[in-house]
């Protein structure tokens, strides 16, 4: 069974500093939601919220529909999995797992029984004896999966529990928790400040800044079509315009900068805000001829990455604008000191305003 | 205190605070306190206390001048009243207790710390930690037979010749009581001095020694100032158990060594007046207390240092 | 020059460990020698003789008897209560901290003698203020139980200590995950932090144990007319002696030897163990890459 949750208006404060402003979300029963943001953006108050080991300074927490105000965090149906996995190091291993059981009063045979199941369910058959420093990182992880499971929870609350491991590590176990999500169908909700992590893994994500949600929507949207200036650089390297905003018409707009005047999309809620020129580096083109939105540039660092290559190239004004050229084997990298035109497509280019931050 | 409660509730807080209060209140406090309290009233029979006599004064106080002695030093002669000179005395040897400790703690802190082979530093410690748990009194005891007129001190010596006749040990003043203190008190220095010299990072000695250093220097410029703290500790914990110790003033004391704490365990045991008794531990209290307060400020350190 | 330095230094040690142990030596000696009095010179030979006068001696084993009930009343008593002021420590802050925390530390460096003598001097006063000078009831007359509270008074602050040091290297994360679990806090204390807290709690035990087996000064003011075997061996040798103390400190000196070995050869045997396991952790990890 898997529930979801509701925030409300949910405000925190810590003495006079606001760690979470009126935050809304509403996330649904089974689903991967990923809380992405900097460190001290509040994601983390807001797992601790939703587990119960701070109250709300304001707002409303729904669990499966009910405001758990006041319910104790061994009350809720949630399980947190901790950054640094919190395992007892005293307990062995099936001890941990059934440690949530133990503490409701189920027999012995019963809780053995079950943390030699949920072994088997994250891969781990045979450590239920083990202690807890005689297992590697990745099984450690395991582990805090299972315990969390073990008490049958609607929703698991991870707070960076990857953040830990090395690289490779980390990578595979990225396609670990989501194939244990999918097998429970527990809802989870995950808080990381690694964007690739987020992306790969949700169905969602929030992204946050400064205690307020930026933008709620799945990771191909929050990748293509970020709402804010903050979302944009948070998810992805951007070339970065200043300037005015001229004519709009049909969700397109003139933009007057120094380096001269471009189209691009502007959404709505944007016009009649103050706004910068967004563009990815994979959709900045460099070209020998000038075209619609280009700019004559000069070759001034090429970085050859393997599966891209990274060119950095000068306009006439001085601004250094990125470029990553994706290797398809017939690429030429271009010469430093070539002299080139840089241009995007305006549908791919957007005017966003910046972060959402109380004013 | 929110944080106390979060993390074990309402029922075990309330508990961990009452078993603190109990110990805080009812064993350090209130019989301070009540010690303070008595030391100004008067010693009566049971049937005057409460009554007309019994009013505060500070008679108790002002027994310390009684009995005036006749003192020379380096030439000088002057009186003195007996329980002054006592006082000093005990503050002095002490003192000199905790100085010979030091001396004699030092030199092992660092060998443990820094040169001895770490395989066998855990036997060695084990070994050291045996007096500890050795009784105290038994400890002065087995001074008591070594430093005995016809004991095993003086036939070791008249064995290989040093002296010609045995000396008595435990009738030179003050002789006695320093051995038997340093004996018993000098791990005290070793183990906080040990510590300190321990966190110190092993580079910066040999920074120093590449950097041309003599070994000298290199202790005074760098070991003894990042032991500070720990020589602070043990050195107040020796001065304050030396001028408290009443087993070995009385067991290895001469007839001229009076140690203070005998002053006071004589009007408690033998004249029973509880009160002049109070008034005398009390002067005791408060003058250790301001020694290591003004030993604290003159080496900058605090008592939270001290207890590590 | 080097090379001399180190010989210098581990003669010094060899010294020092001379001049702390040799004087336990010299008294286990002396219990063993067939004289009256408690020497090694002159030797009169061998004799078991002092060990069965021990034995037969009432007053001795009576103290002995005290000594072990007012121990282990002091042992239960300070591991209790040191346990708890470091658990509150621990989670408190500020000011009510540095004074709570300075407090505590300061009944270490109080003189023995003072507290002796306040101790007896409030519960005998007490009794006196509630039911008269006459017939005070028990707690409230001199006695053992007053040695063991004005005992308590520091030897708390020595387990506190003890106890907080080994819970600073505590994870409070791993009460939350517990309590997350739906421990109760009691659980939680119980399963969690208690469990990790056992070794400190072990040796503060040990600590206040045998720091009341030698207290002299305390007791010596509390103990009404009851003996323990501090102030009966103190009372031994200030009148005549005979070698039935030796070879009580010998006794006690195998015992504690017998316990240090015990100690160092389980610290061993864990290290030992501790070793193996992160050596199989780190053998997981390179089979998973």
């Amino acid at each position: 069974m898997s529930a979801g949750i509701d925030l409300e208006n949910v405000c925190c404060d810590f003495g006079t500093f606001r760690a979470v402003d009126n935050a809304n979300v509403s996330i649904r029963p089974g689903e991967f939601f990923s809380f992405l943001g900097p460190s001290g953006c509040g994601k983390t108050t807001i797992l601790r919220m939703v587990s119960g080991f701070i109250e709300p300074t304001e707002g409303t927490i729904r669990i499966g529909g009910k405001d758990v105000k006041g319910t104790r965090p061994n009350q809720r149906p949630t399980a947190l999995i901790f950054q640094n996995l919190a395992l007892f190091p005293l307990m062995p291993i099936w001890e941990n797992i059934a440690f949530g059981l133990e503490v409701r009063g189920v027999d012995k045979a019963t809780r053995r029984r079950k943390a030699e199941e949920l072994l088997k369910l994250v891969d781990l058959p045979g450590a239920a004896d083990k202690m807890v420093s005689q297992l590697s990182g990745g099984q450690k992880q395991r582990v805090a999966i299972a315990r969390a499971l073990a008490v049958e929870p609607q929703v698991m609350l991870l707070d960076e529990p990857l953040s830990a491991l090395d690289l490779k590590l980390r990578q595979h176990m990225r396609a670990e928790l989501r194939a244990i999500q999918k097998r429970t169908g527990v809802t989870f909700i995950y808080i990381t400040h690694d964007q690739g992590e987020a992306l790969a893994m949700s169905d969602r994500v929030g992204v946050m800044s400064q205690g307020r949600i930026q933008q709620i929507a799945d990771p191909k949207d929050i990748y293509n079509n970020p709402v804010n200036g903050f979302v944009a650089s948070f998810v992805g390297e951007n070339n970065i315009f200043t300037g005015t905003v001229g004519a709009v018409s049909n969700g397109m707009a003139a933009f007057e900068t120094p380096e001269g005047s471009f189209r691009a999309r502007i959404a709505p809620e944007a016009q009649g805000k103050a706004v910068k020129l967004y563009v990815r580096p994979e959709h900045t083109l460099l070209s020998d001829r000038a075209g619609e939105n280009s700019i004559p540039v000069t070759v001034t660092e090429v970085a050859f990455e393997g599966a891209f290559i990274s060119v950095h190239a000068r306009t006439e004004k001085g601004m250094i604008l990125s470029a990553e050229i994706r290797n398809d084997g017939l690429a030429t990298v271009p010469d430093l000191g070539t002299r080139l035109h840089a241009s995007f497509d305006p549908a791919r280019a957007a005017l966003l305003p910046d972060a959402n931050v109380r004013s | 205190m929110q944080d106390l409660l979060r993390r074990y509730g309402p029922g075990l807080t309330f508990m961990m605070g009452l078993l603190v209060a109990f110990w805080l209140l009812m064993l350090v406090i209130v019989p301070n306190i009540t010690l303070f309290e008595q030391s100004f009233r008067p010693y009566l029979p049971v049937t005057e206390i409460g009554g007309p006599r019994d009013t505060y004064s500070l008679n108790n106080y002002l027994k310390v001048f009684d009995g005036k002695v006749e003192k020379s030093f380096l030439g000088h002669v002057f009186t003195i009243p007996v329980h002054v000179y006592t006082f000093s005395l005990t503050i002095f040897y002490s003192m000199l207790v905790t100085v010979i400790c030091f001396l004699m703690a030092y030199p092992l802190a660092y060998y443990l710390a820094k040169i001895v082979n770490p395989k066998s530093l855990p036997t060695l410690l084990l070994l050291l930690f045996i007096p500890l748990w050795v009784s105290e009194v038994l400890r002065a005891f087995a001074w008591w037979i070594i430093l005995a007129f016809k004991g095993p001190l003086n036939a070791l010596l008249q064995g290989i010749g040093l002296i010609e006749d045995p000396i008595r040990w435990t009738n030179m003043g003050y002789a006695g009581v320093v051995i038997g203190l340093v004996y018993t008190y000098v791990l005290f220095m070793l183990f906080p001095v040990y510590n300190a010299i321990q966190s110190l990072d092993s580079n910066q000695i040999e920074a120093a020694e590449d950097l041309g250093a003599p070994w000298w220097k290199i202790h005074w410029r760098i070991v003894l100032p990042h032991a500070k703290p720990g020589i602070a500790s043990g050195s107040v914990m020796v001065f304050m158990l030396s001028a408290g110790s009443l087993l070995v003033p009385s067991i290895l004391g001469s007839t001229t060594s009076q140690w203070f704490t005998q002053t006071i365990d004589q009007w408690f045991k033998d004249a029973l007046d509880w009160n002049t008794a109070s008034a005398y531990a009390f002067l005791l209290l408060l003058v250790c207390t301001l020694f290591v307060t003004l030993a604290m400020w003159v080496f900058r350190v605090k008592l939270s240092d001290i207890a590590k | 020059m080097h090379r001399l330095r180190q010989n210098l230094a581990h003669l010094y040690m060899v010294l020092f460990l001379f001049f702390l142990l040799a004087p336990l030596v010299v008294m286990s000696g002396a219990a063993f020698n067939d004289s009256k009095l408690p020497s090694i010179v002159p030797w009169k030979g061998w004799t078991t003789v002092w060990f069965t006068e021990m034995v037969n001696d009432q007053r001795m084993m009576w103290a002995f008897v005290n000594t072990l009930w007012v121990a282990l009343a002091v042992a239960v008593i300070a591991v209790i209560i040191g346990t708890a002021s470091a658990i509150l420590i621990n989670s408190i802050s500020g000011r009510v901290r540095t004074v709570l925390y300075g407090l505590m530390i300061s009944t270490i460096l109080i003189p023995g003698v003072v507290i002796g003598i306040s101790t007896m001097i409030m519960w005998t006063k007490l009794g006196g203020a509630l039911f008269g000078p006459d017939g005070k009831p028990w707690p409230f007359i001199p006695g053992l139980h007053l040695s063991v509270l004005g005992q308590v008074s520091y030897i708390a602050a020595m387990v506190m200590l003890l106890v907080l040091a080994r819970l600073q290297s505590f994870d409070a994360g791993l009460e939350e995950a517990a309590l997350d679990l739906g421990a109760s806090h009691a659980q939680v204390m119980r399963r969690i932090l208690l469990p990790h807290l056992y070794p400190a709690i072990g040796a503060g035990a040990a600590v206040a144990f045998f720091q009341s087996i030698e207290n002299f000064n305390v007791t010596q003011f509390t103990r009404g007319g009851a003996d323990t075997l501090t102030v009966y061996v103190f009372s031994k040798v200030r009148s005549g002696i005979t070698p039935t103390i030796n070879a009580l400190a010998f006794l006690l000196i195998c015992v504690t030897l017998v316990l240090a070995l015990v100690y160092e050869i389980n610290r061993r045997r864990k290290a030992r163990i501790e070793a193996e396991r992160e050596a199989e952790a780190r053998r997981a990890e390179a089979a998973m890459l």
